[in-house]
């Protein structure tokens, strides 16, 4: 019989690893509970609920490490993932920088986070309706808001909520719990034969937070909207206007870059360069595990550590890397708290809320100061390297002639470099915004290549 | 030999009658149609980095997904633990996108084994012991070191997984399959003098890890390093439109982002792809023909059947650059009047099914792959990519390459750092000007994402020249 998940039922798993021969282990719960409803044209087209639970676990023998994980909470399948876990552990190899963190490292065990304001009562208490209700309206209002708006992929409303529990061996036990409610529609929009979608959506940890349906789905269909007509341009280096969410995606592949992973690996262009200037002094990037109610929020990270704020590059220096506790002992460094680990997989390294600090100029001015560039509002494909830093993405977006946008762009790339990218970042907008873990204004960039006919 | 049927009876406590027993609570609020998909899976992963065995890990995996669709809707609930009560409560909960009661026996059901074996499964999940594939992994080290001094870092990683599921619908359908899954990958980090460059190789398919040997594992060794030791000389990529070589095999995620989702059911039946209505149309030259086959044995994307137990098959998607087909599930072959082509995939139990391709490939053509590079005077010869996306209403995509050769007067001359190439997927394959003779699948370590779900596909083609095709350079 399943059981349910506890401090208490995790800390004896933790004692019988040690007991059957693990020098240290973490324990990690997870009970989640996810609700979504689609519609699409008015109908309702998927129920989808998803309860589930599962235990981690990581054990270290002497520096030689192995982790388990299992949906099956019987007592006979965890007595079998700690003595499979364990006895993998015999055969990996001594890295003496895998070890738990001290004791003294560890965050204060209890479960009172409520400042951290995670949790949202009121999402739980929706009913289905309500929520096919509230996709019903995104859609709705895309729809409505113009005749060329032709069909739709649909509306989406999606409830969260999840328990996390850890216990190590070295004494820290904590639990948290967060809830999350995301609105998504997708509305196509049509001229001639040309078909263009747009998803377009917002995710918060709090029902208030969100923005109102109605908003969403004018925001999806003038988006869809203004990429009718799009066509390519010919081939040329020319400035480069990112909207902020372009500029999320440069900062995805920042973090990538800045992981601890990366960098003990030599796997990252920012390998060997803390301290030194490596982007425009209005660069100012910060990782928050703490912002209150963000989505990349949470008390302590996978192993136990206090999450905290971490200017990583402080106008345009680089200041820190984003670690854990084995690739901080790697590049003997300290841990920066962003340690993450599903339950399956081995310990990695995870953002919190990460994001570049906003400056004062409006994006209407950023726009209007380029006499002939590339106003970049999607990216799609996975054209970085973060060994060299090379980047090469597809985009889509609008030409931008004497500081006007005159007509939108697609099937092209842009091309260079994220080190010479961020070092001729020239201006960073005002139009900072969080909708998820990742979050930045709009920027100008003096200039990349883009691809075309 | 494994039976899956009594795989669960023996592990869990259901028999076949709570499992007709559960199909009737699914129909219990007027759905047309229910199925259960049972799983069980067991994942092995051990990997080595800075020449020493960093972590091994095992996963094990194991729920029912209940679904219930009535009219175009569907209703979809699963649970973790694989007991009666459990079911009834997600049967419950899935039921209720139908909304007229009427009272439901239990739903007869008979065992229909798979139709075929493609990969035959004589035991279940790793029982090799560790150490066997520890020494592989030593190996791939120690061979990827051996290629050049400039190797500074190599990291190599073995994955083996076994699932065992059963699938039983509302149409008395019961059917079952066990279905293995190794793969190998190897990274190598070369340094010269701070230009550091990267190359990834590897392989894999529906086998048990008694699918690599040495010889195979020096091979991906060998590759992945003398992808890095190219990339040290590399230049920059050029930028513009360009005639375009590919390379066979892997190339192949082309047909994979340009039509292969687009072709996907789903967005063709809710008219939101480039290529809906355009059966019977021109997409592709006459060189081109492609298709969808999940029943090439031992392949990463063949299937005995699909995760919604109808059998795999083999689709044409595209005759002589005409638009034959679609890939279809079962809901959206029942909205079309159509049949299952056996396409209909997931993730896991917690995930519901969607048409996906299973190994798509372009057929051989005749022409002579030198004499194709012979015909370029100035152009891109790219034979290696990491990974592509589409937008499926624009029919945009992009896919990126990580290893390209500049073509100069017939001649392919100097590499190019990595670059993304673009284009429209209706059109792009309308300039293809010549299909090689020399098919290749690709070695086996493709993973395709869609609404958030992973599954394991087979890429293949020739050798092909597109007359034009955006190359994302910078110089």
């Amino acid at each position: 019989m399943s059981q349910p998940l506890t401090v208490d039922l995790l800390a004896e798993i933790a004692k019988m690893a040690v007991r059957q021969g693990a020098s240290e282990a973490e324990v990690t719960g997870l009970i989640s509970s996810e609700f979504s409803v689609e519609v699409r044209l008015g109908a309702i087209d998927k129920v989808h609920e998803a309860n589930s639970q599962g235990i981690g676990l990581r054990v270290l023998q002497q520096g030689r490490q192995a982790s388990g994980s299992t949906s099956d909470t019987s007592s006979e399948a965890i007595d079998e993932l700690i003595a499979t876990t364990v006895g993998m552990a015999l055969h990996t190899s001594v890295d003496n920088d895998s070890r738990l963190p001290l004791p003294a490292e560890l965050g204060r065990s209890t479960d009172d986070y409520a400042a951290l304001d995670l949790v949202d009562p009121v999402i739980s208490k929706l009913s289905a309706q309500q929520k096919v209700e509230l996709a019903r309206a995104a859609e709705e209002a895309a729809i409505s808001s113009d005749e060329r708006i032709v069909n739709s992929e649909g509306a989406s409303c999606t409830t969260h909520f999840s328990q996390t529990i850890f216990v190590n061996s070295v004494g820290f036990t904590g639990s948290y719990a967060g809830t999350s409610i995301s609105i998504i529609t997708a509305p196509i929009a049509r001229e001639g034969s040309q078909m263009q979608v747009r998803y377009w959506g917002d995710r918060r940890r709090h029902l208030a937070h969100l923005d109102a349906p109605e908003k969403i789905g004018r925001e999806a269909a003038r988006r869809a909207l203004r990429k009718l007509g799009a066509r390519k341009v010919e081939t040329r280096s020319v400035p480069i206007v990112f909207e902020s969410g372009a500029t999320e995606e440069l900062l995805a592949s920042l973090f990538e870059a800045l992981s601890g992973d990366s960098i003990f690996r030599h796997s990252s262009f920012l390998v060997g360069r803390l301290g030194e200037e490596i982007a425009a002094p209005c660069v100012t990037v910060i990782d928050d595990g703490t912002r209150r109610a963000g989505i990349g929020t949470r008390p302590f990270d996978s192993e136990g550590l206090p999450t905290r704020a971490t200017v990583v590059i402080g106008e345009g220096r680089l200041n820190s890397y984003l670690l854990n506790t084995y690739t901080a002992r790697k590049l003997d460094l300290v841990s920066t708290g962003n340690a993450v680990r599903s339950l399956t997989g081995a310990l990695g390294v995870g953002a919190g809320n990460f994001y570049l600090q906003p400056g004062n100029i409006a994006p209407a001015d950023i726009i209007s100061s380029v006499k002939d560039g590339f106003y970049v509002t999607e990216m799609i494909g996975f054209g970085f390297n973060p060994v060299t830093g090379d980047y090469s993405r597809g985009a889509s977006g609008w030409w931008i002639s004497e500081g006007q946008l005159a007509f939108p762009v697609e099937e092209v790339t842009i091309a260079g470099n994220l080190g010479q990218l961020l070092r001729e970042i020239e201006i960073v907008g005002n139009d900072l915004q969080f909708r998820g873990r990742l979050a930045a204004p709009t920027i100008r960039v003096a200039r990349m290549m883009v691809s075309g006919s | 030999m494994i039976d899956p049927v009594a795989f669960f009876t023996t592990r869990f406590p259901i028999g076949l009658n709570t499992i007709e027993e559960i199909l009737g609570v699914a129909l219990s609020r007027g759905g047309d149609y229910a199925d259960l998909y049972f799983e069980y899976s067991v994942l092995n992963s051990i990997s080595l980095e800075e020449q020493i065995i960093k972590s091994a890990a095992r996963t094990i995996s194991q729920g029912v997904g209940v679904r219930v669709i009535s009219g175009e809707r569907t209703g979809y609930a699963y649970v973790d633990s694989i007991e009666r009560s459990a079911l009834c409560r997600a049967a419950e909960t899935a039921a209720q996108i139908a909304s007229q009661p009427r009272a439901v026996g239990p739903v007869k059901i008979g065992f229909v084994p798979p139709g075929q074996d493609l990969y035959p499964v004589e035991r279940v999940v790793g029982e090799q012991p560790l150490e066997e594939r520890i020494s592989l992994l030593h190996h791939a080290d120690r061979e990827t070191r051996s290629q050049d001094r400039r190797v500074r870092e190599v990291q190599a990683g073995l994955t083996d997984e076994h699932k065992v599921i059963l699938v039983a619908s509302s149409t008395g359908r019961l059917t079952g399959d066990v279905q293995p899954l190794a793969r190998m990958r190897v990274l190598c980090i070369a340094d010269d003098d701070g230009n550091r460059q990267s190359g990834l190789s590897g392989g894999g398919g529906r086998s048990g890890l008694d699918y690599f040997n040495f010889d195979q594992i020096s091979r991906y060794s060998y590759e992945a390093a003398r992808q890095a030791i190219v990339q040290l000389e590399a230049r920059e990529a050029p930028a513009g439109s360009m005639e375009v070589v590919l390379g066979p095999g892997w190339p192949g995620i082309l047909l994979h982002e340009a039509v292969g989702h687009g072709l996907e059911a789903d967005f063709n039946r809710k008219g939101t792809s480039a290529f809906s209505g355009l059966i019977g149309q021109r997409v592709a030259s006459e060189l081109c023909t492609v298709v969808d086959e999940g029943t090439i044995p031992h392949r990463r994307g063949s299937l005995n059947v699909d995760d919604e137990g109808n059998p795999t098959g083999r689709t044409v998607l595209i005759e002589k650059g005409i638009l034959r087909g679609y890939l279809q599930d079962y809901l959206s072959s029942q909205l079309t009047a159509t049949t299952p082509t056996g396409n209909g995939r997931r993730e896991s139990y917690r995930h519901l099914p969607l048409p996906r391709m299973t190994n798509t490939y372009m057929i051989s053509g005749e022409s002579v792959p030198a004499d194709i590079i012979r015909s370029v005077k100035r152009g891109l010869y790219a034979v290696q990519f990491g990974g592509g996306q589409v937008d499926i209403t624009s029919g945009k995509f992009v896919f990126s390459a990580s290893e390209a050769y500049l073509i100069e007067d017939g001649r392919v001359t100097a590499p190019v750092r990595g670059a993304t190439l673009i284009g429209s997927g209706p059109e792009s394959l309308t300039k293809v000007t010549a299909v090689g003779n020399d098919l290749a699948l690709d070695e086996g370590v493709g993973t395709c994402g869609k609404d958030g779900q992973s599954v394991p596909v087979g890429v293949g083609m020739p050798t092909i020249k597109l007359a034009e095709m955006t190359v994302g350079g910078t110089r």
